[in-house]
């Protein structure tokens, strides 16, 4: 049994709206795979829930009106991985949540309880910082859409108004960040599964039609600060230049002055900051050559 | 207070409704209300995969989902793989033949991993089967000879010849 004071099950997002409203001291689980954990531990002990787990409409993935990808907050990490409109348009997204914690932790957990943690670790939060990803919330006043980089505020605290009775509804790839681009994910953990990352680089790329040249390059860590964040000096050289090694190299050292890691028990600052250049190295090298590019 | 849902779900091919305390695991519903006891209780926090079972044709860690959320699905457990006469599947019977048990204690939530393996008809490589299989802790066995009894019950149902 889970020391919970009650549980409010929500079977639409309007119902969901109104029991936050209802009862604003409630934590909301979707796939529960850290709420129940944290109330197991003690942390959330005593609290009351409102399950969203039962809404089916937001699951799954589609391509909306604007031709920009929807993800249902919902949507468990398997899912994504295994959804053809991922595969097609935003590949390294399904490759990253694929490697959080099992398969059975994939089968539950969700791309919206990873984002609305608010931890820098996610596995899905670098790839969709590294693709501007908008994040949906629905409230008592309707719909409000931001950007990922504002959606996260501090370490485990993300934008959602419960004044407002908001969850998270949905994610947005939109169409110019997805076309045409290709990219990258790599984690770094002491182990392969059930394992929290020490680092997790996503880059991608889109060329120029003759694939000579970056068009557009984006990098983004987890692990690298409180929060996920871009590395835009490393962009910024990448950006508009031609397929050399030595761009590459500058563009992975380049990231040593955006990002800011911290000393953990997981890892050191000095051996983050170390490997956070090679795995940007090796990302987008992985990523030019995903978008068809040889670099000379 | 307590507060009590009325969960109706198919267990096994059989279709059964229990009033169910809200702040019960799904472990704790198939092991105290279905008497299901191949369902363990091993870390309880989504780790171990002891308690594994399929919804819906997925697999599960069922001490981190919520009973009341199994209203309306298809669970299945180890129980529900015993033949009329109480035979058993292939997968156990290879877990038996390739030493892949010693105390016991992981293997039913390992098999039905296994069954969700099996059962999606893929042909998996070793290496992938390590990655399908991870969400498991054994601390008897070394995890090789579960390799072996998996890999080569997939095999034997793809028709591939296996020493």
């Amino acid at each position: 049994m889970y020391d919970m004071k009650a549980l409010y099950e929500a079977e639409s997002v309007s119902d969901a709206i109104r029991l936050r409203l209802e009862h604003p001291e409630a934590q909301i689980i979707a796939g529960g795979s850290d709420v129940l954990v944290q109330m197991r531990e003690g942390k959330r002990a005593g609290k009351e829930l409102i399950s969203i787990y039962g809404i089916n409409a937001l699951r799954g993935v589609s391509i909306d009106g604007d031709e920009a990808l929807r993800i249902g907050s919902l949507t468990s990490f398997s899912h994504i991985t295994r959804d053809p409109l991922i595969q097609r348009y935003i590949n390294v997204l399904g490759e990253a949540v694929d490697q959080v914690g099992s398969p059975q932790i994939r089968n539950i957990g969700t791309i919206g309880g990873n984002t609305c943690n608010g931890v820098t670790s996610a596995d899905s939060a670098s790839t969709l910082h590294a693709y501007e990803a908008i994040v949906e919330l629905t409230g008592k006043n309707g719909v409000r859409r931001l950007p990922i980089k504002d959606f996260y505020i501090k370490a485990g605290v993300v934008d959602i108004r419960a004044e407002e009775g908001e969850i998270q509804t949905a994610i947005l790839i939109p169409k110019a960040s997805y076309e045409n681009t290709f990219g990258h994910y790599i984690k770094y953990g002491m182990r392969n599964a059930m394992e929290i990352a020490s680092l997790g680089c996503s880059v991608n790329v889109r060329l120029s039609p003759d694939k000579k040249t970056i068009e557009r390059c984006r990098i983004a860590y987890g692990v690298a600060g409180p929060v996920p964040m871009r590395a835009p000096s490393a962009e910024a050289i990448a950006n508009g230049s031609a397929l050399t090694e030595e761009m590459v190299t500058e563009f992975a050292l380049s990231v040593l002055s955006d990002i800011n890691p911290r000393d953990s028990w997981r890892a050191s600052k000095a051996f983050r900051q170390h490997i956070a250049v090679e795995m940007a190295r090796r990302a987008l090298i992985a990523s030019i050559e995903k978008a068809g590019g040889v670099i000379a | 207070m307590s507060q009590y849902k009325l969960v109706r779900c198919n267990i096994n091919g059989k279709d059964v409704e229990r009033m169910v305390d809200v702040r019960a695991s799904l472990t704790d519903m198939l092991r105290n209300d279905y008497r299901l006891t191949s369902v363990k209780k091993g870390c309880e926090v989504g780790e171990c995969g002891a308690c594994n079972v399929l919804i819906d044709g997925e697999a599960f860690n069922s001490c981190i989902y919520l009973a009341v959320w199994a209203d309306g699905k298809h669970i299945r457990t180890l129980e529900g793989l015993m033949g009329p006469n109480g035979e058993l599947s292939d997968i156990q019977q290879a877990f038996i033949d390739e030493t892949a048990i010693q105390c016991g204690f992981c293997t039913p939530g390992f098999i039905m991993s296994a069954v969700e393996v099996l059962e999606s008809g893929e042909l998996y490589s070793r290496e992938e089967l390590r990655k399908r299989l991870s969400g498991h802790l054994c601390r008897c066995t070394g995890y090789e000879n579960i390799l072996n009894a998996v890999e080569k019950t997939m095999k034997r149902r793809h028709g591939i010849p296996v020493d």
